[in-house]
């Protein structure tokens, strides 16, 4: 299953990836082979995430929110498993991790046809998202978004 | 014949009007209007030029006149590096390909990453309904098997939920997909589902399909585990009417991933021409587009195959084929293809059997996106192609095909006690969070009932206010688990939270993956390594045993338990005395019924359930009513029908012979006659009644007295007698033919009826 990701987009996804693990599809399932690695948001480590620690309340949803660092090593795993536009998925979520609920739900709503008035309202979105999370690639997604809305008209008021 | 006496009609065709295929309805084909499932004259012809490092043209467009769904594709899905080399390869060569077991899947996904919309439907449309079969079987991601199930109610009562949740998990589905009747009540459906699906084992993937900021919410909550209901559209007004572009899908694609949550896109054939944007362009090419936005999405798979579409491809000629074609595009994008089957696409259950079996026989990541666990009209999503009506037919065709469906059968007495374990427990939950007190009468309405016009238990009102509840407390899957522990449900508590669980390592987001004895299986550490006859996905001896093992089974056991039933019943009406060797007789007026070996002492009753006391004792009388007299003797070298009946004749002084075996298949002879060529036979015993046995004896008397009677004929209505009886025959007839010993002289028997005649059955 080892093979090379699209050359198109691995310049675009290598300048993004804070660091690589080095990791291949004889890593996978993560939660088998680095098992003591995997943690939740909290730094809760997966095998103290036990029924009693629920019991004791000690455990809460944040426990049980996947880390930036999951999804990194998730997209590793794609990409060795030549599936470059997953891996690249992968990594937009990696930024969105950090990103509120609101604002992930606002930026959807405006990346939906007829919502952003303008292009730069798209863009400013995107500038937001680089200058707050570091989500260079979603931004890069969101900027790629307004040149095209702007070229097929997509601006308009739809409602 | 004259214009007065002509026919208005056959009548076959009022016989046809009346079968429910003549529900279904046939649309002729009109590419100009969209009714066209392969090709259309409005199809571009298959094209890329890159120039500088970047698609320059694709099928026909110039970059700068770009539709948002070429742009999208054009950046996103094709590899500058492979679309030239691949884009060379004639179609025809790589529809060979396609079906050649020497060329490796591997090498195929490389080469689709380089291929245009227009390409691969060219390629794909070339390949015949086997061939697309094969080749699905061949590229398909993952190895295992799956199969995903509907579980909802009409209702939204979250205790039937429950229950049913925990049956489809029992029945091995290994993904649940919920909707509501009401928007409201998703909190609670989501709940109800997540509970239910813990009782038993644990890993079976759930979604609650709802509005897409309340599913990502819910899914946020951890209620849920995966979300399929991102649609993509093929042209761009039905996608910008569909309220979305690919950028926006995308970002939802990436915010799925973020939250851990497993996500699939969805999008099939006929979507475009519900929504009245077709273009003019063939079903299949608009497909095409929609899947290279998806892997160009960066989506792990899709939901495909027509799904919501479905029923109209259906109608289009070639439409069925479109579908299986479609499915292949996506597995040769290296997409997890949960393969349609779920809306209903016909009235004819032959249609629906046919549009299965390539699937079930190929596999598909995910068989049916879903399968109706649940009856037809509990179906929140419309019925699927299979409901809970057909489960015992889908578990029937894995047994016939050696097929693994992904489903297992489920005995009896197991879905009582989980049904009962899934409300016990929904129940105490809302109890412990003080959601609600589900009362006795309500939860033992659910246990026992087969869908939700039996039940009394929550309204859908009534649900709203617990789902309300739900949202407004901010209650999580944590809030769940806990209290499923504390109230004595520590299995499903633990169940729960390792589900939970899977979304920190993230594994379960690769390509097809699913859950499996505890560990997740995907396209990475599963993958699909067909190279022909014993490789890719075989079933296991265990795993045959699981999927062969239907209920109420029949062998030797079952059917002697069921003849030592009738026995005590039958040796209380009659004793069958021997009475020394049997001889020719002399009398022209006696008819010789020749019984076979374990007449009447291993076997009691024909396939039609008459005891053969009743059935010699109307033989006997009708022969009698004729002023004859029935001699009875019993053959030891012989179980068979016409040669029983051959040797009862050659003993009988009238020459004619009734042979009888204990299954009730019964002959007249002629002691004159071959062996094969009878006077008359009654080979149906299943459907023979006594009086046909009266009518076949007076007929054997009439024929001794040297007449010719109206041959009895037993009327049949087209029943597959095989399928119903074959079975037990062969075992009862084994049972006979053990018994015979060559050339064992016949015995005279001597019969004694010990109760009045004509006495009931009872």
């Amino acid at each position: 299953m080892t093979g090379t990701s699209d050359s198109s987009e691995r310049s675009e996804t290598m300048r993004k990836v804070p660091e690589n693990h080095g990791l291949t599809v004889a890593d996978y399932p993560l939660a088998e082979t680095q098992g003591a690695r995997i943690a939740g948001k909290r730094g809760l480590p997966l095998d103290q995430i036990t029924l009693e620690a629920v019991m004791a309340g000690q455990i809460t949803m944040a426990d049980l929110q996947i880390t930036p660092r999951a999804l990194r090593d998730q997209a590793e795993i794609a990409a060795d498993a030549a599936r470059a536009t997953l891996a690249l998925n992968f990594r937009r979520a990696a930024e969105l991790v950090e990103v509120p609920q609101d604002l992930i739900m606002g930026t959807y709503e405006l990346l939906r046809p007829g919502r952003a008035k303008t292009r730069a309202e798209l863009t400013d979105r995107a500038a937001l998202l680089r200058r707050d999370y570091q989500a260079h690639a979603i931004a890069d997604f969101i900027d790629e978004a307004a040149e095209i809305y702007d070229r097929r008209g997509l601006f308009a008021r739809r409602y | 014949m004259t214009d007065a006496t002509r026919p208005n009609r056959w009548r076959r065709f009022s016989e046809w009007d009346d079968r429910p295929l003549r529900l279904d309805r046939f649309a002729r084909e009109d590419a100009g209007r969209g009714f066209s499932a392969f090709a259309s004259p409005a199809d571009p012809k298959p094209g890329v030029t890159v120039a500088g490092g970047q698609i320059a043209s694709m099928d026909g467009v110039l970059a700068h006149e770009f539709d948002m769904i070429d742009a999208f594709i054009a950046r996103h899905h094709l590899d500058p590096v492979v679309t030239d080399e691949a884009m060379a390869i004639p179609s025809a060569q790589l529809a060979r390909m396609l079906v050649d077991m020497n060329v490796p899947r591997t090498e195929l996904v490389r080469l689709a990453r380089g291929l245009t919309p227009a390409k691969l439907a060219d390629v794909v449309g070339r390949l015949n309904a086997l061939e697309i079969a094969f080749a699905y079987s061949k590229m398909r991601a993952r190895k295992t098997p799956g199969n995903q199930a509907h579980v909802t109610n009409a209702k939204d009562d979250p205790l039937q939920l429950a229950a049913d949740a925990a049956i489809a998990v029992a029945y091995g589905f290994d993904e649940i997909e919920t909707t509501m009747r009401v928007a409201r009540n998703a909190w609670s459906n989501a709940l109800a589902c997540a509970v239910g699906a813990a009782v038993g084992r644990w890993g079976v993937l759930f979604q609650c399909s709802s509005e897409e900021a309340e599913e990502l919410r819910i899914g946020m909550a951890g209620f849920t585990s995966y979300a399929e209901t991102v649609s993509v559209y093929g042209t761009e007004k039905s996608f910008t009417d569909g309220d979305d572009t690919p950028w926006s899908k995308g970002f939802l694609a990436a915010a799925y991933a973020s939250r851990g949550i497993k996500m699939r896109c969805t999008s099939g054939a006929g979507s475009e021409l519900l929504m009245g944007f077709h273009e003019a362009k063939s079903l299949l090419y608009l497909e095409a587009r929609c899947l290279c936005l998806q892997r160009g999405m960066g989506v792990q798979g899709t939901q495909n195959g027509g799904i919501d579409g479905a029923p109209l491809t259906a109608t289009v000629p070639g439409g069925v084929r479109e579908l299986m074609a479609e499915n292949l595009i996506a597995v040769w994008l290296d997409l997890e293809c949960a393969s349609g089957n779920d809306a209903k696409s016909s009235e004819s259950e032959i249609r629906i059997g046919a549009k299965i079996l390539p699937y079930l026989i190929g596999g598909s990541d995910l068989i049916c996106s879903g399968f109706g666990s649940i009856l037809a009209y509990d179906n929140s999503f419309n019925p699927s192609l299979f409901n809970g009506e057909e489960m015992e037919d889908y578990l029937a065709l894995q047994r016939d095909f050696e097929a693994d469906g992904g489903l297992t059968p489920l005995a009896e007495h197991k879905a009582l006690d989980l049904r009962v374990r899934a409300v016990a427990a929904i129940a105490a939950v809302f109890d412990e969070l003080g959601l609600g007190q589900p009362t006795a009468a309500a939860q033992a309405s659910v246990v026992v009932a087969s869908g939700s016009a039996d039940t009394q238990s929550y309204s859908p009102g009534e649900v709203a206010a617990i789902s309300d509840a739900i949202q407004a407390r901010g209650i999580s899957v944590v809030d769940v688990i806990a209290a499923l522990a504390r109230r004595g449900f520590a299995p499903e508590a633990e169940n729960l939270l390792n589900l939970v669980k899977l979304r920190l390592s993230g594994d379960y987001l690769q390509t097809s993956a699913m859950v499996r004895g505890g560990r997740v299986i995907s396209a990475i550490n599963d993958p699909n390594d067909y190279q022909g006859p014993g490789s890719g996905y075989r079933l296991s001896p265990a795993r045959r045993d699981e999927i062969n093992e239907l209920r109420d089974l029949l062998d030797q056991d079952s059917v002697l338990k069921a003849e030592a039933e009738q026995e005590r019943a039958e040796t209380a009406r009659v004793t069958y005395g021997v009475a020394g060797a049997a001889t020719a007789g002399q009398d022209r007026a006696e008819v010789v019924i020749g019984i076979s070996p374990a007449f009447g002492l291993k076997l009691f009753q024909t396939t039609a359930g008459h005891r053969l006391s009743e059935v010699l004792a109307a033989m006997i009388d009708a022969v009698a009513a004729r002023g004859l007299r029935a001699r009875v003797v019993r053959f030891h070298h012989t179980a068979d029908t016409s040669f029983l009946g051959l040797s009862a004749a050659r003993l009988s002084g009238s020459g004619i012979g009734i042979g009888l075996q204990a299954k009730g298949t019964a002959v007249i002879h002629g002691a004159d006659r071959l062996p094969h060529h009878n006077l008359e036979l009654f080979s149906n015993a299943p459907i023979t009644r006594l009086e046909h046995y009266a009518r076949l004896g007076a007929n054997a008397a009439t024929y001794a007295l040297g007449e010719a009677p109206e041959p009895v004929v037993v009327p049949t209505h087209g029943e597959a007698m095989g399928a119903r009886y074959h079975a037990r025959v062969a075992l009862i007839h084994a049972i006979e033919t053990g018994l015979t010993t060559e050339g064992a002289p016949p015995e005279e028997i001597a019969v004694r009826f010990l109760k009045p005649r004509g006495e009931g059955r009872g």
